[in-house]
């Protein structure tokens, strides 16, 4: 920190003061264009799992599994977990911004936030890529009935 | 705020602009930014932000159990399926609703050119948005819930 600070006059035109990606810039931008996208997909989300049939009752592994054997759905679930979680950690990383002011407990949550982010996108994604809705030696009782040509 | 000569450029002539003091009941307590719509979306828009945020974490947690086994998933999720859980996710839905709609309105005052003139207007459209959404998933929910 230098002592001598100055002041610009009133109305003075923003100087920039760094070269480079304006990584604010771009996160608030993200925010946005997620955002949006996440309100379709998540109503989508909510109403398929939540109204449709018979509700949540209806959930369990068969269903899901049936939902997953179809790429659309794997490529729905993939784009709604990278959206959902970077925009969730993102805004969690403004509210640490704001409330947090020791600088070393605000770089503990940010590394936190991010570790978990990136092991939760890994897991996630690896999931979503490598199901497979009829495992072998799975309870025929538990599967989706179209396992039953399979297993 | 009623002062109207606090735009840029409207010092520059000579003339004396008389500027009325506000009202004291339009004078904020402490704060400039206290009460109204405006700090009330605000608010609910980070504590419906952070619940999503942490049953997100759950939820990927949750949904990979399917990776592991068809039994470890249907116990996991049979949890939900409680009533206790059932509201639960009636106060999810509720905070997501209020969340999406609210950020969409948080665009328009953005890139709306006359957004931040009906921010107020546009709040009170998002609570009857929500309001309609809720009226229409509540019932379903808790018959699908309670039984009915």
């Amino acid at each position: 920190m230098t002592t001598d600070m100055t002041l610009d006059a009133p109305r003075t035109p923003h100087a920039r003061t760094k070269r480079g990606i304006n990584w604010e810039k771009w996160g608030w931008i993200y925010m946005r264009v997620s955002g949006v996208l996440l309100v379709v997909l998540i109503f989508g989300h909510l109403f398929v799992n939540l109204m449709v049939g018979e509700g949540i009752n209806r959930i369990d592994f068969a269903f899901v599994a049936g939902k997953l054997a179809d790429p659309f759905w794997i490529v729905y679930d993939l784009l709604l977990l990278w959206l959902a979680l970077i925009h969730g950690t993102n805004g969690m990383r403004t509210i640490v911004n704001d409330y947090v002011a020791n600088a070393r407990v605000r770089r503990i949550l940010h590394i936190a936030l991010l570790a978990s982010t990136a092991v939760l996108l890994v897991l996630g994604t690896l999931v979503l890529t490598t199901f497979d809705p009829c495992p072998a030696g799975a309870d025929p009782e538990l599967v989706a009935s179209f396992c039953e040509d399979i297993l | 705020m009623p002062a109207k000569a606090t735009g840029a450029g409207a010092s520059s002539s000579s003339a004396t602009i008389e500027v009325p003091a506000p009202r004291r009941s339009v004078i904020p307590g402490g704060t400039l930014y206290r009460g109204n719509e405006g700090m009330w979306s605000w608010v609910l828009h980070r504590i419906t932000g952070i619940a999503i945020y942490f049953f997100l974490l759950v939820h990927i947690l949750d949904t990979a159990l399917i990776r592991v086994s068809p039994e470890a998933y249907n116990i996991v999720i049979g949890a939900y399926k409680t009533p206790i859980m059932g509201l639960g996710e009636l106060a999810l839905v509720g905070a997501i609703g209020f969340h999406a709609l609210n950020g969409l309105r948080i665009i328009l005052v953005d890139f709306w050119g006359v957004g931040t003139r009906h921010h107020k207007a546009m709040f009170y459209g998002v609570l009857g948005v929500w309001l309609v959404l809720m009226i229409g998933f509540t019932p379903r929910h808790l018959m699908h819930v309670f039984g009915g």
